[in-house]
């Protein structure tokens, strides 16, 4: 990725003729590349164009937009702490120990990435639902139902960011040099010292941009959500889903309940500037 | 593996391309075959009338050789919506008075035609697990109630079935359309849920259905009416001949509709 961006100065070096080249790009690709552009940037400024700026504040104070606001902050928040403890661990796995089948693993590990979020939601409810393998057997042994719950909110939100992580963290441990691990070690240190003083460490930038990008993921979280946790004001309706039902009776309250989301999301991504496009 | 690197973002470009013929620019296609030989009526209809729809659809076409019948099923409110932000749609049926009234207050739509009823039932799992009998089990807290969203057509039904019946329901979920209020009661991880008897009839036997006396108290009106800015208007109105028709109206109550 450095490269890529280091591209530019090299042409410059390489004198005027091929200058000329980089600096006027073909129409073959300016074209397509500006109404690309436009095609992923007027939807979102179609939002703010229409947004009923005039009763916005009002709009926003509404007790039930906080209550799905505050509800979408905190499962997002639980369910990015839920992707560390599960993900880190996961992502050091993949990057640090062989074992046959890594590669499938590996595969597997991002199958929600593509996986449509309602088809996550319902095999959650066949596994985790009131009748399902460990579900079942979750209600019998311990009176714990997690559909309709906020912890299931978190599940499901979790399930759908947690590759965002491992992705993020694991290209960060292949990066990272393993000079210094192996000098921790033959230092004495064991292998937990050197993946908690050492390794951590190294790959913490990795870590932060995929926690965030967990975080943006599990807050605009919204088909295995309303599949798996349901839909219900201050347990489980969150952000997302409150936009949708919003958009059955109040279109301009649903155009509100959006720009937040949109801000939140524009916020985040510009907090990571290029730490996730360039990687590590 | 380079020519793969090429390959992969154009097909995905031209995948975009043509989703998105289905959406805006399908207007101008429908719009002008409406003349032509090829006829494209296009319905917009309530999610709960897929299948009775299907069927006259099909029907409709075998009356009329050449033409062919193009369904958007989904949410009356979100169909509604779309039809006032400009779809190209010939006939629209809704699941509601109050969301037809968006059509025809924005004069898309004249009066409107009366062409189904439907009443809630409680739905409760294969093999009832939680012994509910009637609307009064519903306010047990032990027993897990889905209701339909007060904002969609089933969520209000059940409110004022409710309300007549003087039961207060903490529902663990309000669904966003009666078919997913449904689903919840086929996987089981509901007890009852309120839900309109022909979803219940649809469902087959993974679902029982129990009638009780306020549900006719919360009968939903289906109206459907041909669009003022229909691409194809003369076949519009041939459609809500047939659903209007005798045949129309075999076809509903089969499904468990009432028509008037």
């Amino acid at each position: 990725m450095s490269a890529t961006r280091t591209a530019p100065r090299r042409g410059s070096d390489r004198g005027p003729g091929t200058g000329a080249v980089t600096g006027r790009p073909p129409w073959v690709l300016l074209a397509p590349a500006l109404l690309g552009l436009a095609f992923l940037v007027l939807p979102l400024a179609g939002l703010l164009i229409r947004a009923p700026w005039a009763t916005l504040p009002q709009r926003l104070t509404e007790p039930h937009v906080l209550q799905a606001l505050r509800l979408s902050l905190v499962t997002a928040t639980l369910a990015t702490a839920t992707c560390l403890l599960l993900g880190v661990p996961l992502a050091w796995l993949l990057a640090r120990v062989s074992f046959p089948g890594r590669r499938l693993v590996r595969a597997l590990v991002t199958v929600p990435l593509v996986l449509p979020p309602v088809v996550g939601g319902v095999a959650l409810l066949l596994v985790l639902g009131r009748r399902g393998l460990a579900g079942r057997w979750l209600e019998e042994s311990f009176g714990v139902t997690l559909p309709f719950t906020t912890a299931g909110v978190v599940i499901a939100e979790a399930f759908v960011a947690m590759p965002f992580l491992v992705i993020s963290v694991e290209g960060a441990l292949r990066a990272a040099d393993q000079r210094f691990e192996e000098a921790a070690a033959t230092l004495g240190a064991s292998r937990w010292t050197v993946f908690r003083r050492v390794t951590l460490p190294l790959v913490s930038p990795g870590v932060v941009a995929g926690a965030v990008l967990c975080w943006a993921r599990a807050l605009g979280e919204f088909g295995a959500t309303i599949t798996f946790a349901g839909n219900f004001p201050g347990t489980t309706q969150t952000m997302p889903l409150a936009v949708y039902l919003a958009l059955e009776t109040e279109p301009e309250a649903a155009i509100v309940l959006s720009l937040v989301l949109l801000a939140v999301s524009v916020l985040v991504l510009a907090g990571l500037r290029d730490r996730w496009v360039t990687g590590p | 593996m380079s020519r793969w690197a090429v390959a992969l973002p154009v097909a995905l470009a031209l995948a975009a391309l043509t989703g998105c013929g289905s959406g805006t620019p399908a207007s101008t296609s429908a719009a002008s075959s409406g003349g032509g030989a090829a006829k494209t009526l296009t319905v917009f209809a309530a999610a709960s009338l897929t299948g009775t729809f299907t069927e006259l659809g099909t029907a409709f076409e075998a009356a009329h050789p050449g033409t062919s019948v193009k369904f958007n099923f989904g949410s009356s409110a979100t169909l509604a919506q779309q039809i006032t932000q400009g779809a190209p749609a010939d006939v629209f049926a809704a699941a509601s008075p109050a969301t037809m009234k968006t059509v025809t207050d924005a004069s898309l739509a004249g009066a409107p035609a009366t062409f189904a009823r439907n009443e809630l039932e409680i739905a409760v799992p294969a093999g009832n697990p939680a012994k509910v009998d009637e609307l009064k089990d519903l306010s047990d807290p032990k027993v897990k109630v889905a209701l339909c969203a007060p904002q969609v057509p089933c969520g209000a039904a059940a409110l004022k079935a409710l309300g007549a019946a003087g039961l207060k329901v903490t529902p663990v979920t309000l669904e966003q359309d009666v078919k997913a209020t449904l689903t919840k009661v086929e996987l089981g991880e509901v007890d009852a849920a309120l839900v309109y008897r022909t979803d219940v009839l649809a469902a087959g036997g993974e679902v029982k259905g129990i009638g009780f006396p306020e549900a006719g108290q919360a009968i939903n009106d289906y109206p459907i009416a041909a669009l003022f800015n229909a691409p194809a208007p003369d076949m519009a109105g041939r459609f809500v001949d047939l659903v209007l028709s005798s045949r129309g109206k075999d076809v509903l109550a089969k499904a468990g509709f009432e028509t008037p």
